[in-house]
C-alpha cells in the first residue's frame, strides 16, 4: 500500500537500513567502550568492532583498511583532505585545481586556502556538467599539488571521469582528491582502478547513520600524508584525533557491506524506476533534463519544467512528496543553484528545476504517484503562468524588457 | 519553511486566474518582475469608464506560493474598488493578511507594483498622465 509522504530527496540523506540499526544497537549500551582503551575488555570489544567496520568500509572501495580514517562526515573529510594536503605539501607547491560545481564543503575549503595564500583554479564545466580534460591538463603548473574533483555531483548526479583525471594527474605528479559522497555505495568506486589518492565519503548517503564518514588516504604508490586539522589524542594514525564514534562506525561498516552486496540488484531496480519517472515527466512540453544523461548516477535525475517556478511547483505536492529544487526560494541565498548556472542554464531554467533522488526503498507505486502529482501540478501552474501564456502565443521572452528588481 | 493557511488556500484555490483583453481601452495591464528573479506577475484590471470602478481583475503569476497568493489576494481586493482606492493598497496590507515571513515580503511588493503598473497602463490608454511612484524600497 502506498504510504505518504514519499521520500525522493535521497541526495540530501537516505533513510537508514534496518539491518544497519540492528548492527549498531549493541554498541550504545552493551559494548560502550572506548576503542582507544587498550587495557580492558570494554576497550578491546570496541576496538575489534571498529577494526571490522574499517575492513567493511575499505572493501567497498577496494582500499586497505589502514587507509581509512574515520571522520564525522564528508564535510570533515573534504576539509581534512584538502587542507591537510595543502599544509603537508607546502614545500612542493601551493596550487589546487577544482571545479565550479563542487560541493560547498570543497569550494569554501578552497576559498579558505586562498585566504591563507594558496592559489586555486576553478575549472568551468561543459553544459553536460563534466570538466574538459584538456583544460584540466592545461591548468596544471609546477606548483600544483592537488586536483580536487568530485566523483558525482549532488544536484545533477553527473559522474566525472575520475580515472582519466587521475591519469593526467599522475603524469604530472599531482595528487587526486575526490569527494565521493554521492557515488560511494551507489556505483562501483575502486581507489586503485580509479587512481584516487584521497577520497571523502559519508555513511548517511548510503543508508547508514549521520555523523560518521571516512577519508581514504593512499598509503602506497604514492604514500600520501595529510596534516591533522584537529589536535588531540592522536587517533586514526595521528590524522584525526577524537574518540571514535563506535556505534556510528559499526553502522557505517554495515552500510558499506550492504551496498557492496546489494549494489548490482539495487542499481537495476532503481535505474528502471528512475528512467520511467524521467520518460514520463519528459512527456510534458518544455521539460529538460539537466546534466549528462550518459555519465550519471543511476538514482538521480534533475529536470527543469520551463515557465513554472520550482518552489511554487514543490508547494503543489510537498506535503506528499519530498523533493528539492534549484530555485532560489528554497535556499537561504535567494540565488538559484550555482551548479545549474554553471551548466550555462539561464536563471529562469535554474529556478524551474526539481531534483529527484531515488533509493533502495523507493517503490514503483511511489514513482507512479509522483509522475501523476507532478504532471498535474506543472499543468496547473502553467495555466497560471504569464510566461507560459506568452510562450504559447509565440512571444520570445528574451525580447521583453523585464523590470529588473 | 511552513506556509500560512491563507497562502496555502490561495495557492490551492487561486482567485481570478486568467486574462483580460489587453487591447481593450478599459483594461489596464501590469507586468512586473523578471524570469531571472524567479517571479513574474501579470495583473489586469477592467474599469467602468462611467463610474471609475474596477469591475473585474485577473492575474497570472510565475513564482512561489507566496507570489501566487499575493497576486490572487490583490485581484480580490481590487474588484469593486475605484481606481483611486486601488492606489491605496499597500504591500504591508498583503503581508499582514497572508502572514508572509520577511523573506517573502518582496512578493507583496511585486503585487503592489503590479497594481500600480496596471493602473498606469489604464490611465495612459485613456489619455491621462502616468502617476510617478516612488521606487519601492524592498527589491
Amino acid at each position: 500500500m502506498l504510504k505518504l509522504p514519499i521520500y525522493l530527496d535521497n541526495n540530501a540523506t537516505t533513510p537508514m537500513d534496518p539491518r544497519v540499526l540492528e548492527a549498531m544497537t549493541p554498541y550504545f549500551m552493551q559494548h560502550f567502550g572506548n576503542a582507544a582503551s587498550r587495557n580492558h575488555p570494554f576497550g578491546w570489544e570496541a576496538e575489534e568492532a571498529v577494526d571490522y567496520a574499517r575492513e567493511q568500509v575499505a572493501k567497498l572501495i577496494g582500499a586497505d583498511p589502514k587507509e581509512i580514517i574515520f571522520t564525522s562526515g564528508a564535510t570533515e573529510g573534504d576539509n581534512l583532505g584538502i587542507k591537510g594536503v595543502y599544509e603537508m605539501y607546502a614545500s612542493k607547491g601551493n596550487h589546487i585545481i577544482t571545479a565550479t560545481t563542487e560541493h560547498k564543503a570543497v569550494l569554501d575549503t578552497c576559498k579558505h586556502i586562498e585566504k591563507l595564500g594558496g592559489e586555486v583554479t576553478y575549472l568551468q564545466v561543459k553544459p553536460d556538467g563534466l570538466i574538459d580534460l584538456k583544460e584540466l591538463e592545461a591548468a596544471i603548473k609546477p606548483t600544483t599539488i592537488l586536483i580536487a574533483i568530485m566523483y558525482a555531483n549532488n544536484e545533477i548526479g553527473t559522474v566525472m571521469p575520475i580515472k582519466e583525471i587521475s591519469t593526467i594527474a599522475r603524469k604530472h605528479g599531482v595528487l587526486v582528491f575526490t569527494d565521493g559522497t554521492q557515488a560511494v555505495g551507489k556505483i562501483p568506486v575502486d581507489v586503485n582502478k580509479d587512481g584516487i589518492d584521497l577520497m571523502a565519503f559519508t555513511a548517511h548517503k548510503m543508508y547508514g547513520p549521520k555523523g560518521v564518514g571516512a577519508l581514504y588516504v593512499r598509503r602506497k604508490n604514492p604514500r600520501v600524508k595529510v596534516t591533522a586539522q584537529m589536535d588531540g589524542g592522536g587517533h586514526e594514525r595521528g590524522m584525526r584525533s577524537g574518540t571514535l564514534n563506535v556505534p556510528g562506525i559499526v553502522g557505517f561498516g554495515k552500510a558499506c557491506e550492504l551496498c557492496r552486496l546489494d549494489m548490482e540488484e539495487d542499481t537495476k531496480r532503481i535505474t528502471k524506476m528512475r528512467d520511467h519517472l524521467e520518460t514520463e515527466l519528459m512527456k510534458l512540453e518544455e521539460a529538460y533534463v539537466n546534466g549528462s544523461r550518459e555519465h550519471r548516477l543511476p538514482h538521480v535525475t534533475n529536470i527543469s519544467f520551463k515557465h513554472v517556478e520550482g518552489e511554487g511547483l514543490l508547494m503543489g505536492f510537498n506535503k506528499n512528496i519530498a523533493l528539492s529544487s534549484g530555485s532560489a526560494c528554497t535556499s537561504a541565498s535567494l540565488e538559484p543553484s550555482y551548479v545549474l548556472k554553471a551548466l550555462g542554464l539561464g536563471d529562469d531554467l535554474a529556478h524551474s528545476s526539481l531534483r529527484f533522488g531515488l533509493s533502495r526503498f523507493t517503490t514503483e507505486e511511489e514513482i507512479e504517484y509522483t509522475i501523476k502529482a507532478i504532471s498535474e501540478t506543472v499543468l496547473k501552474l502553467r495555466e497560471m503562468s504569464p510566461l507560459w501564456e506568452m510562450y504559447k502565443e509565440g512571444i520570445d521572452l528574451s525580447t521583453i524588457e523585464w523590470a529588473a528588481h | 519553511m511552513a506556509y500560512s493557511e491563507k497562502v496555502i488556500d490561495h495557492y490551492q484555490n487561486p482567485k481570478n486566474v486568467g486574462t483580460l483583453d489587453k487591447g481593450s481601452k478599459n483594461v489596464g495591464t501590469g507586468l512586473v518582475g523578471a524570469p531571472e528573479c524567479g517571479d513574474v506577475m501579470r495583473l489586469q484590471i477592467q474599469v467602468d469608464d462611467a463610474t471609475g470602478m474596477i469591475t473585474d481583475a485577473k492575474f497570472k503569476t510565475f513564482g512561489c506560493g507566496s507570489a501566487i497568493a499575493s497576486s490572487s489576494l490583490a485581484t480580490e481586493w481590487l474588484k469593486g474598488k475605484s481606481v483611486d482606492e486601488a492606489l491605496k493598497i499597500d504591500n504591508m496590507d498583503i503581508v499582514e493578511e497572508l502572514n508572509l515571513p520577511p523573506v517573502k515580503i518582496h512578493c507583496s511588493v511585486l503585487a503592489e507594483d503590479a497594481i500600480k503598473a496596471a493602473i498606469n497602463d489604464y490611465r495612459v490608454k485613456n489619455g491621462m498622465e502616468a502617476i510617478k511612484f516612488e521606487e519601492s524600497v524592498v527589491h
